[in-house]
């Protein structure tokens, strides 16, 4: 098994014609997503052709699903435009929507969540790699290539981050990858995926990757020590950084003293998550507690 | 981005928070101009985007014009924590009889925005957590904090704030102190407004001029995503989880980093070259660490912009660069650096290896 995201999944890319949209649809294609067509108003009722499908255009989500039976959607729409596509996707129903766009207003971000509320959509990011389940769907911008299948499911604020655990710990493979995004809101928190992975049989350790700012760390920590049976290892990166300013992601920054790498590893351990002080000694924890 | 006290105070204004009149100066003599035209004492305060003016004596009132002009001399010139005082704001001194806390931000764990207040103000926030009554802002009643006589009021300057946060795209907007002056009125005294960069598509703001470290200035100037730091070993890579730790393992080699830069995903040989521009710009810089995951960068194309940044360089290249590649095609990576022979780069295969090598090379860590 996997979380959130699997070989059923049909997925739709909202922006697909665009360059980014385009170019990744085809990356996904190659991993094995069922990718079954884009979304764009404007170019409604054409197609696009990749290197052995052609996928046709719609022009909304609702459409996209009633034609294809599509449960997922990955967005690669501009900043500007990317609360009305969330909003517009939560609307129709779908089951996820991993919104891949950097640079989204934090208003925007606060009203499409607020807006999803109740309803059936699970939200990835935005601002992330996105999520991929390694031979099985990769929706998204994480390399398929790095890894393979396998035991472990990692959620992380960072992408890169992400894809140097992944490769790390190839030999082992991964359930599912979940990229949960920089940004100082996000919609699938560490905790949603940690609860799914804890759900999930086929998860036998789970890797939580952290950075400064806010105290999702600290509250994921708490929700492992009330509800997380299986191994957790973790890992926390901006030890380094200096008070108030904003390293790279838009929610990476150290506010007073809130925020910072050392309380954040410190909750951690304090309930039982080995946290390595190097994205290296994080593979070599998780490699013992695998082999042991 | 965070505004300068002056532009906070013109920006509440606009919104219909109260504030005391005021005017910006940048000479002496424009500040006494501004005591003349207020009248009657008035405040000089130094304008620096951070805490702790009044303490370090960038806060001064003054009774005449001339005063007031001996008080922008002493200030104007000034280095407060790093930040050298280039422009004052003279604005009417308030008869305060009470000091509150107001403010509407971003409470990220509950995905949404809140108001904070207290009848406690004046003082650096965490000195008062515990006298702060936090609302969500959309039912944020000032009658849950404050006396009923100034309830109103203060719902009234909320409310305009509140408008000003969501208007501005605003993360932050800050009042402090909010001053109930002798005569009665409610008033703004001091403010910080941090806006949403990511919004700046939709609003036509002025940059309020890059403040602080020129290199920072330089690298913002370039498009580049950089930070300054105290060390002596140059960090480049790519995205800002792997920077990040890249400090990280930097500082556990027993060296120190001197700046965060995250070149994205491309790695250009431009990006790559006005990158390391930068960082041998700065003098503390002894060594420099390139450190690349290639995800979707195949590492052969970063090898590549590594040897004709140096190229493009040339004699302003002048630091060991240790090079670590993994990930897409590091192999092809590792031949393109070795065929290249430069004599400045060293490769290494491990993130903690390369940290080791870039902090002996910079003279400190624990393998010299």
């Amino acid at each position: 098994m996997a979380i959130f995201l699997d070989e059923s999944s049909r997925v739709v890319v909202q922006g697909m014609t665009g360059s980014e949209g385009s170019k990744h649809t085809r990356r996904m294609l190659a991993a094995g997503t069922r990718v079954v067509g884009g979304v764009n108003a404007r170019k409604a009722g054409t197609s696009v052709d990749f290197d052995e499908v052609t996928l046709p255009v719609f022009g909304t989500v609702a459409e996209a699903m009633a034609e294809t039976g599509a449960n997922v959607s990955v967005l690669f729409v501009p900043p500007a435009f990317t609360k009305d596509a969330v909003i517009e996707a939560v609307d129709a129903g779908i089951g996820l929507a991993v919104v891949i766009t950097e640079g989204v207003p934090v208003h925007d971000t606060a009203q499409f969540w607020a807006h999803a509320q109740g309803k059936s959509t699970r939200i990835i990011g935005p601002n992330c790699p996105g999520i991929i389940s390694p031979g099985r769907s990769n929706a998204g911008i994480i390399p398929a290539d790095i890894t393979k299948p396998g035991s472990i499911g990692l959620v992380s604020k960072s992408g890169t981050l992400t894809y140097q655990l992944m490769h790390e710990l190839k030999d082992f493979g991964f359930t599912t990858c979940v990229g949960i995004g920089g940004d100082p809101i996000v919609g699938t928190t560490h905790i949603d995926a940690i609860a799914a992975f804890e759900a999930d049989p086929e998860t036998e350790l789970i890797v939580m990757i952290g950075e400064i700012g806010g105290d999702a760390e600290e509250r994921a920590a708490e929700f492992v020590r009330d509800n997380v049976s299986k191994p957790v290892v973790g890992y926390v990166a901006g030890f380094t950084a200096p008070e108030g300013k904003t390293m790279g992601h838009a929610g990476a920054i150290v506010s007073g003293s809130s925020g910072t790498a050392e309380a954040k590893k410190q909750a951690m351990e304090a309930v039982g998550i080995k946290v390595g002080r190097t994205p290296s000694e994080t593979a070599a924890l998780a490699r013992a507690i695998l082999t042991s | 981005m965070d505004l300068f006290e002056h532009e906070a105070r013109d920006l509440f204004e606009r919104y219909g928070v109260p504030v005391p009149r005021g005017f910006v100066a940048d000479t002496p003599e424009s500040a006494r101009e501004a005591a003349v035209k207020l009248g009657g004492t008035v405040v000089v305060k130094a304008q620096v985007k951070t805490g702790g003016r009044g303490k370090a004596g960038g806060i001064k009132l003054a009774a005449s014009p001339d005063d007031a002009a001996a008080a922008a001399t002493a200030i104007l010139g000034m280095d407060i924590k790093g930040h050298t005082v280039h422009k004052v704001l003279v604005t009417e001194a308030s008869e305060i009889a009470e000091e509150f806390y107001l403010s509407f931000l971003l409470d990220r764990a509950n995905r949404t925005f809140i108001g904070m207040a207290s009848v406690t103000g004046g003082m650096e926030i965490e000195e008062m957590t515990d006298s702060i009554t936090r609302m969500p802002a959309s039912s944020f009643d000032a009658a849950a904090v404050f006396p009923a006589s100034i309830a109103d009021e203060v719902n009234a300057v909320a409310s305009a704030l509140w408008k000003a946060f969501v208007s501005e795209d605003a993360t932050l907007v800050e009042v402090n102190p909010l001053a109930l002056t002798k005569s009665g009125r409610i008033v703004a005294l001091d403010g910080k407004v941090t806006l949403d960069d990511n919004a700046s598509f939709r609003h036509s703001r002025t940059d309020s001029g890059a403040e602080g470290d020129p290199l920072e200035v330089r690298a913002a100037e370039k498009g580049l995503n950089y930070v300054k730091l105290d060390g002596t070993v140059g960090v480049i890579g790519n995205g800002a989880g792997l920077v990040m730790s890249t400090l990280d393992v930097v500082a556990l080699a027993g060296a120190a980093p001197a700046n965060f830069l995250d070149i994205g995903g491309g790695a250009s040989a431009q990006v790559m070259a006005d990158g390391l521009d930068v960082i041998l710009s700065d003098p503390s810089v002894r060594s420099v660490f390139v450190n690349v995951f290639g995800g979707i960068t195949a590492c052969d194309a970063v090898a590549n912009g590594i040897v004709q940044a140096l190229g493009l360089l040339g004699d302003r290249a002048d630091k060991p660069l240790v090079v670590r590649l993994d990930g897409n095609n590091a192999e092809a990576g590792h031949r393109i650096l070795d065929e290249a022979r430069h004599p400045l780069i060293t490769v290494a295969h491990t993130m903690d290896d390369a940290a080791g090598r870039a902090a002996a090379l910079a003279g400190a860590g624990k393998e010299s």
